[in-house]
């Protein structure tokens, strides 16, 4: 019986198979049926708008030929921009795995391994539930960094000499160059590169940690405070978000813990590229869902002015994360400055750092 | 052919029954596609040791070819020769040929489109965004088509053969229908409709099915069929056979989720995948036993037996790939390994180091009978095995082993730069390695088509004693 050409046809190859696809893949499916998918439209939050106008007033020439004329101020306005931020999305998600960035770079947060602590929150289900996610991009392997809270940590210009030629920005980086985004100069993206730049600025635009900074060292810590203990407050506000159907109000959720600490690396230039009047004249789609983060208790991140300088002590320069003014020069190394240390970090070396004059 | 008079008593000329041209050009079609993965792999290996000789040429990005590399593999390279062998040995354990030779042909035609457009539509930047399955979306239905002709092709002869089957056909008859579904799965459903997570359990499934039930199968089927014939001695177990084919056929497909672990999947379905991956490894026990206590009695064979040395080494190298996966797959090993090298060693030991040598193994046994003539140098078959098989060893060890340094860096929560810097010695050694398999089959070109010239030109065969006998048959 066990070797009867019926029991293999029908046992073996389809009563298993369904098997294994019921429990499986059907399963999940079910599970997440409530969760409503978004498209990308939805999508469009306020956060995403702030960094799609930006990219209308840093690349203006650009954006008027790939993405058009925004008609004048009104409601057409919004909706004109809305819709295009929208179509730039779905362009961009097409760059994205056309071009396999997500073979290099993970699109999720694990509970383990420190990650909540160097990415952000954990991931959640409900933040996949949309339609820049057919098929899901978790990947399977990370060369370069996870990306999935990568919108707004650093600047539109960063990320267009980044993607031009990555090695301006980020000495030793393996990451190939990709010119043919750009027309000739990272400050001429063409439709790619607006589309990429679109949805890299998207990635956990939806998150009310957003945009997230990693911590490297307890030296930032405010005393008392538990190395990790942000994370556990973002990981609470994201549970919240889960418990309705995936779209949460914005309602505050005060954590004492980790109200200190989202203010200390790498906001010195992040004030740069949020000035305190962004040009945002209306949240565009729903707010985002808010929580644990204090600029956001009370009003979606890009109204909210910030303070200009934050941390009265400078993050040091970080070689991972460094961010560069738009101001910079970009063809070329960027030289070090004269008093500044160039610090070199060699695993081969002793206790994983070296110090370089 | 033993096998044949077993169930027929009618003499049948089994030779008559395969085309052998057709079998010659699937190898010929999967060994091209081979050298052109290998370029790929190449071509991501220098990138990532900042030593890209193409930089900035949108048509030779690494990433597009990175996912050229790993489709050329399992639809270039696995297909064709899992194909072409399967026109070698259904016809005759069935004893009869397959339902249309035009048929046939057809499909050795269409699937070359289908990995060519494949290619094609990858390098232009259409790529669909599943893992294993980047093939273009409007690409997929033709694929599809044309593995419903496979299965219309060899389904009928299989099904048509009086008694009972020998194990080689369960696996077969199995993995027909399972690479028609999987495929079908894997790329319509994440698409179209399913997202989220739920999409994620599906990728992962397909990641999972296109290994474990269409390569898998056929390559175990094919080693059923290819060591008692080598060895001329049955397999030392038929229980154990059974145990290891409906072993296979329950907990395989269970486990697709163990690729997507520390997801939002659900972690209940985390838990069931993780656990049927370690109980199919105990079966994966039990076919190896099977295969050692084949061997057992001849072990010289091992030694003087080229084909028998591959497959061997394939089954070696398959016991340490699953021994590591129900390792790797456990929650605690995950946390580290997870995202890191260790993957991508993992996935070469099994596509090169267990199908990739069967393959060549079989390639090393039938290409002397497809082209009409003895091979042109053993020498140069022994420098095929060892260079592959060595760098192959070679390449996983170091990826395995990036790979832990990779993921206690990215624990440590040293900046990125660390893990890079600390991944560069075993990045520049896996070039290395990936130069010494890419040489291997270089010299196997060397020789396929020497014995190519030998053969057109006539020349006879040496003297068996002058020449020792590559195969045991």
């Amino acid at each position: 019986m066990l070797e009867s050409k019926g029991s293999v046809l029908v046992v073996a190859g389809l009563f298993f198979f369904g098997l294994a696809f019921v429990s499986n893949a059907l399963v999940p499916a079910l599970m997440y049926k409530d969760l409503p998918e978004k498209t990308a439209e939805q999508l469009v939050t306020a956060n995403l708008r702030y960094q799609f106008e930006d990219l209308a007033r840093r690349f203006p020439e650009s954006f008027e030929k790939h993405v058009g004329q925004a008609p004048p101020d009104g409601p057409e306005k919004e909706q004109w921009l809305n819709d295009r931020c929208a179509e730039l999305l779905r362009i961009g998600r097409k760059v994205y795995t056309g071009e396999a960035c997500w073979h290099c770079h993970s699109q999720f947060v694990r509970p383990v391994s420190g990650e909540s602590r160097r990415w952000g929150p954990v991931s959640q289900s409900w933040e996949y539930q949309n339609e820049l996610q057919r098929p899901v991009l978790f990947g399977t392997r990370r060369v370069g960094p996870d990306l999935s809270r990568e919108g707004g940590r650093r600047s539109n210009d960063w990320q267009a000499v980044h993607l031009f030629k990555p090695t301006l920005l980020s000495d030793g980086s393996v990451m190939p160059e990709y010119p043919w985004f750009f027309e000739g100069s990272p400050d001429k993206p063409n439709l790619r590169g607006l589309g990429l730049l679109t949805y890299l600025q998207w990635l956990g635009s939806w998150l009310p940690s957003y945009p997230y900074y990693e911590e490297w060292t307890s030296a930032h810590l405010p005393e008392g405070v538990e190395p990790g203990a942000v994370d556990q407050g973002a990981i609470d506000a994201a549970n919240q978000g889960v418990t309705g159907d995936g779209d949460a109000e914005p309602e505050a959720q005060p954590d004492s813990q980790s109200a200190p600490q989202d203010n200390e690396a790498g906001q010195d230039s992040s004030g740069e590229a949020k000035p305190a009047e962004p040009a945002v004249s209306e949240p565009a789609a729903e707010s985002p869902p808010a929580g644990a983060t204090p600029e956001s208790t009370t009003e979606p991140k890009p109204t909210d002015p910030k303070p200009t300088e934050p941390s009265p002590e400078p993050a040091p320069a970080e070689p991972a994360a460094g961010e560069v003014p738009a101001e910079q020069p970009i063809e070329g190394d960027r030289p070090p400055a004269p008093d500044e240390p160039t610090v070199q970090f060699s695993p081969w070396g002793p206790f994983f750092r070296q110090e370089v004059a | 052919m033993s096998s044949a008079s077993l169930t027929d008593n009618r003499t049948v000329d089994v030779d008559r029954l395969v085309d052998r041209k057709l079998v010659l050009y699937f190898y010929l079609a999967s060994l091209t596609y081979l050298f052109i993965s290998m370029l790929g792999g190449l071509l991501m290996a220098f990138q990532l040791i900042r030593h890209n000789p193409l930089s900035g040429i949108e048509i030779f990005s690494p990433g597009r070819w990175r996912m050229v590399h790993t489709n050329a593999i399992a639809y270039g390279f696995l297909a064709n020769a899992l194909l072409g062998s399967m026109f070698w040995a259904v016809p005759r354990l069935t004893l009869r040929p397959v339902l249309s030779r035009l048929l046939s042909w057809f499909i050795f035609i269409a699937w070359q489109g289908v990995v060519l457009a494949t290619a094609g539509g990858i390098l232009l930047g259409q790529a669909q965004g599943l893992e294993w399955g980047e093939t273009p979306t409007w690409i997929d239905p033709v694929a599809l088509l044309g593995l419903a002709l496979v299965v219309l092709n060899f389904l009928p002869s299989i099904v048509m053969t009086k008694g009972p089957l020998y194990v080689t056909l369960w696996y077969f008859m199995a993995a027909l229908v399972w690479t028609f579904l999987t495929y079908a799965m894997g790329n319509f459903m994440p698409e179209y409709f399913v997202s989220g997570s739920a999409a994620g359990a599906v990728g992962g499934l397909f990641i999972h099915d296109l290994v474990g039930l269409f390569v898998t199968p056929i390559g175990w089927g094919l080693m059923y069929y290819f060591v008692p014939i080598l060895l001329k001695k049955p397999i030392w177990s038929h229980g154990l056979s059974l145990v290891g084919f409906w072993g296979l056929a329950f907990f395989y497909p269970l486990q697709g989720i163990h690729h997507f672990l520390y997801t939002p999947i659900p972690m209940f379905l985390q838990y069931g995948a993780v656990i049927s991956t370690i109980a199919v490894e105990l079966v994966v026990a039990s076919v190896i036993i099977n295969f050692f206590g084949t061997l057992r009695g001849s072990g010289s064979a091992f030694i003087t037996n080229l084909p028998i040395r591959w497959f061997y080494t394939g089954m070696i190298f398959y016991f340490l790939t699953c021994l590591q996966c129900a390792f790797q797959t456990t929650l605690t090993f995950q946390a580290i390994i997870h995202f890191t090298d260790w993957v991508v060693g993992h996935a070469h030991l099994v596509m090169f180091g267990v199908f990739g040598l069967w393959i060549q193994g079989i390639m090393t046994y039938l290409m002397p009978r497809l082209i009409g003539h003895e091979w042109y140098s053993r020498r140069l078959c022994e420098w095929h095995f060892w260079l592959s098989a060595i760098s192959l060893a070679a390449m996983a060890t170091d990826l395995i082993a990036g790979g832990l340094v990779q993921g206690h860096v990215w624990r440590a929560l040293l900046p990125w730069d660390v893990s890079i810097e600390a991944s560069m010695p075993f990045w520049v050694v896996r070039v290395f390695t990936g130069l010494g398999m890419f040489a291997g089959q270089i010299v196997f070109y060397v020789n396929i088509y020497r014995t190519f010239q030998l053969a057109q030109q006539g020349a006879p065969e040496a003297a068996p004693a002058a020449r020792p006998a590559l195969v045991g048959a």
